[in-house]
């Protein structure tokens, strides 16, 4: 039969959406917005000379705005401005840590399970099951109830709980990324199972790892902020975003500021890392 | 309310006269259709044939007045009855549009509604549209499932697209066009993805129906057997613009473009994963810095300066004096094309 | 016919879910630090008598029959006693809260879908418009936004700044509980927003150019009904997964936000419990909300098959 070659496949206005040689601006502006986030908070005493703990109630109740202190002063006489980035210091640091611990199970975890399958894989799914079977908050917050109050069982909470995601994430591009003929090839050529997984398989399935890693700063930001709200997190007197909030929440209606700008602190810090999230994903579809 | 009797069977229903698409792209203006003149009459079936990308669905969404986003209409005339509908506003067009015409797609797994009952989405428009009952819409839709050839349509009614074949499906689509009682069908590659055996009662489906009911009916088809069987004349298009033009059996026999030519000598390789003519070197233009003269110069072997002398494109002219069969090879009377593919096609045909 | 065996193989796979979530609850008594019968009697408990409330509370026997004897009497209903209120069931306790919890989840739901759909729909409709480009940067800003403190400010403004609504409790009779619910429930639904838009306006942006709808507005259909019809249904089908996903982190920052508005339900009650360090009650309402999402999860499944026939087949 005399035919032409197949016709063009329907027409799909994705493919022409694509810009290649956009500048990734989504990227650098969540880039310079968390990095000068970070910079406020480990140069905080650089920032402002007023201690975070320092009570004066003579000059309890300021106002934002008033003369050396630029946000106000709370019902102790402290200074916001100077408790805003002090507790950027511990939200921030405790935010990034409680992330690595269940980057780096989770991603293990899941490539074992991916490369290896069989009983390995399915106990560890059934275990995956059972977390994901909880909400996030209840599990973090009962078990730190049941390791005592304090950063130390944020972090372990937080970890017990958080490797599920990544596990799930890496686990289901090995089951891709195995198949591919670089793995194969990898395979065949008889180099060590342990060489294949980190130099071959690791670097091309990480990268979802990454991107979902800066959503997962933000959540877990989001739960040390509550579980301090709770009085669970960081013990008062430290100054904390969330523990602000809950003392802000008593002088709501005198003081509005208090409650409030902790928790936009909180909102931007979600914008830098979901700028930086979405830029990461631009900068791999463009490859 | 029947059209006044025009001169010959040919008063076309849908005539696109000197149709331009444009698809805006960060590089520039693709202008994926450049100046198409076509028409079908009542009952009359035309084919529209080229390789990949010269414009043949595009053209074919331009005409129901459904392109993808962004491409736009940039320039031409479409007649509905004689009547330019591009200068109505856009909700009038539309209505016009798709009350006299239809579309056959080619995956017919990819056109259905996942989620909707098969028989629900023929009853649609007789429900929604043509005002019936939800009794009279059903018995409908069983009516349609009925003449496109299911068996058992009551059963058939409600199923899901997954669970029909891809000959079911295709048939279910057919019911879906004829339900809004269209003028012209435009059907886009209907019968590609299906078996060779079933291709062959789909487009007898088709067929039966455009007699029946006298539809227009617009094929567009990479498979020039399919074209030859089912339509009376044939457009073939080459990068965006129509290169010849006529009844079926001349232009298939004495084509006068060297591109026709190339189409008919061509065996495609089933095995190809890369789409290209195997005895036509080279590449389609890309259409967005069109080249001067004739597109298809670059390519052709009986390609002489004279082909680009011209920063136009050559328009599409009589082979001879009256007659319908038309090309826009500028060279079409010093070389000599009726030769070997020929006789190679109707062999085949025969065969 | 094919449904309800999807239903029984999906009611099957709870199963192994539901003995290792009880599994998991009955593991936070052993992670805490000191015996439970001496903070239960003191430090200065002799020796005898710790050792006869061990036997009474079953601790002198293995571990995997502490564990079958806490699933007994979990099946059972019987979650222990408080310690905090001596002689009051945790059972009593945890369902005569469960009520405002799952109006605050049901309610905030609907507010959540009542917003998201058409803000994804005008959004996806015409996509790069100002319209658009609002309702992406939605899930940016929302992304950090902790829903209490999104309550703390529904307090500042529709509470106290504009005297409309009740802030806390849950209020009497059901005109009572709907007017205290509001504010709860939109909190929960601002703070599900970000994703959910996100997700729905992509999948619509996905099925907007897909082929059927090409077949459905050659039909001649009207606007709403091609959008409507065919496009919101499509495109919810991938969207209810995502909620269901949602829901799960929903129902967990019940817990600050039924504090923020001193609503009486089982969250607020888990804050009270952690306050008086009251173990079985914290216990029992963790496992209470574990199975919420198991639930919430097999319904969501549920809808999915019932919106995509060919989810069935799997």
């Amino acid at each position: 039969m005399t035919t032409l070659p197949a016709p063009l496949p329907t027409f799909d206005a994705s493919t022409i959406r694509k810009r290649s040689g956009e500048r990734n601006i989504t990227l650098y502006a969540g880039l310079t917005l968390f990095a000068l986030i970070v910079l406020a908070a480990v140069f905080a005493p650089l920032l402002t000379s007023a201690d975070p703990l320092q009570q004066n109630l003579l000059q309890a109740r300021l106002a934002p705005g008033s003369p050396g202190h630029l946000l106000g002063t709370d019902d102790l006489g402290r200074d916001v401005l100077s408790r805003i980035l002090y507790g950027a210091r511990v939200d921030l640091r405790v935010g990034v840590l409680a992330v690595v611990t269940p980057l780096v199970i989770g991603s293990i975890l899941g490539l074992l399970c991916g490369w290896w399958g069989r009983w390995f894989d399915t106990i560890v799914m059934r275990l995956v099951d059972i977390v994901v079977a909880f909400p996030f908050y209840v599990l973090v917050i009962a078990l730190v109830f049941a390791l005592g109050q304090g950063t130390k069982s944020i972090y372990i909470a937080i970890s017990a709980v958080g490797w599920v995601a990544y596990c799930r994430i890496v686990r289901g591009q090995v089951l891709v990324a195995k198949e591919q003929e670089y793995a194969l090839a990898a395979r065949a050529s008889g180099l060590p199972t342990w060489r294949i997984l980190l130099r071959h398989l690791l670097p091309n399935v990480i990268l979802q790892a990454i991107v979902y890693a800066m959503s997962d700063i933000v959540l877990s930001i989001l739960a040390i902020v509550t579980l301090s709200y709770l009085g669970l997190g960081v013990a008062p007197p430290s100054p904390e975003w969330g523990s602000m909030i809950a003392e802000g929440q008593n002088s709501l209606l005198t003081q509005w500021y208090l409650a409030t700008i902790p928790g936009l602190c909180v909102v931007v810090v979600g914008l830098a890392l979901a700028l930086i999230a979405d830029g990461l994903v631009n900068q791999f579809n463009k490859r | 309310m029947t059209a006044p009797a025009q001169s010959g069977p040919a008063a076309p229903v849908l005539e696109a006269v000197d149709l331009h698409v444009e698809i805006p792209l960060p590089m520039g203006q693709l202008k994926a259709v450049r100046g198409v003149s076509l028409s079908v009459g009542a009952g009359e079936a035309v084919g529209l044939v080229g390789e990949s990308g010269c414009g043949k669905s595009i053209t074919l969404r331009a005409l129901l007045g459904l392109l993808p986003v962004p491409a736009r209409v940039t320039g031409g005339a479409l007649l509905l009855d004689g009547v330019d509908v591009l200068g109505m506003a856009e909700r009038r067009r539309q209505r016009a549009l798709t009350d006299a015409i239809s579309m056959v797609f080619q995956d017919s797994l990819t056109a259905l509604n996942p989620v909707m009952r098969v028989g629900d989405q023929i009853a649609e428009v007789p429900r929604r549209r043509l005002g019936m009952s939800k009794a009279e819409a059903h018995a409908r839709a069983i009516d349609l499932m009925d003449q496109v050839g299911i068996p058992e349509p009551e059963q058939r009614y409600r199923a899901y697209p997954h669970q029909l074949s891809g000959g079911m499906r295709q048939r279910i689509c057919i019911a879906i066009a004829m339900s809004t009682e269209p003028r012209v069908i435009l059907a886009d590659e209907p019968t590609t993805a299906l078996d060779v055996t079933i291709q062959a009662q789909v487009l007898a489906v088709i067929d039966k129906l455009r007699v029946e009911r006298e539809l227009g009916l617009v094929l567009v088809s990479h498979d020039l057997a399919v074209v030859s069987q089912t339509c009376s004349r044939i457009y073939v298009m080459y990068a965006g613009r129509v290169v010849e033009a006529g009844q079926s059996l001349p232009l298939l026999t004495r084509s006068e473009h060297p591109y026709t030519d190339a189409l008919l000598r061509s065996v495609p390789d089933p095995d190809a994963t890369v789409e290209r003519l195997a005895s036509i070197p080279g590449q389609p233009p890309m259409l967005v810095d069109v080249p001067p003269g004739c597109a298809f110069a670059p390519r052709c072997t009986f390609a002489r300066d004279v082909c680009t002398a011209d920063p136009n494109p050559p328009e599409l002219e009589p082979v001879s004096v009256g007659g319908s069969h038309t090309t826009a090879c500028v060279r079409h009377q010093d070389i000599d094309l009726a030769s070997g593919a020929v006789s190679a096609f109707v062999a085949e045909k025969e065969a | 016919m094919q449904y309800a065996l999807y239903v029984v193989r999906r009611l099957l796979t709870l199963v192994p879910v539901l003995l290792g979530i009880t599994f998991v609850v009955f593991l936070l008594l052993k992670l805490i630090p000191g015996d439970p019968a001496v903070t239960l009697l003191g430090v200065h408990a002799t020796p005898a008598s710790v050792a006869e409330l061990h036997k009474q509370m079953g601790l002198d026997k293995p571990l995997y029959q502490q564990y079958l004897s806490f699933l007994g009497h979990a099946l059972q209903g019987n979650l222990g006693v408080s310690y905090q209120y001596r002689g009051v069931s945790v059972s009593s306790l945890v369902f005569g809260n469960l009520a405002p919890t799952l109006w605050l989840i049901v309610v905030g739901m609907f507010f959540a879908i009542v917003i998201t759909v058409p803000l994804a729909m005008i959004s996806a409709n015409k996509p790069g418009s100002a319209t658009d480009g609002a309702v992406r940067a939605i899930p940016l800003i929302g992304i950090g936004l902790p829903s209490f403190w999104v309550g703390v400010m529904l307090i500042l403004l529709l509470g106290l700044k504009v005297k409309i609504l009740p802030v806390s409790g849950f209020g009497e009779g059901f005109t009572g509980h709907v007017q205290h619910i509001i504010l709860p429930a939109l909190t929960i639904a601002l703070a599900q927003l970000p994703i959910l838009i996100r997700s729905l306006r992509a999948s619509m942006l996905e099925v907007l150019v897909s082929d059927y709808i090409v077949t459905a507005k050659a039909k001649g259909l009207s606007r709403s009904r091609v959008m409507f019809g065919h496009a919101l249904r499509n495109a919810g089908v991938a969207s209810v997964t995502v909620l269901g996903v949602n829901l799960a982190y929903l129902i967990g920052s019940t817990v600050a936000v039924e504090k923020v508005f001193a609503l009486n339900g089982v969250g607020f009650e888990m804050y009270n419990a952690i306050l008086g360090r009251d173990l079985p009650v914290v216990q029992a309402i963790t496992l209470i909300f574990a199975v919420l999402v198991v639930m919430v999860n097999l319904l969501t499944d549920l809808a999915h098959a019932a919106l995509d026939p060919r989810v069935r087949l799997g």
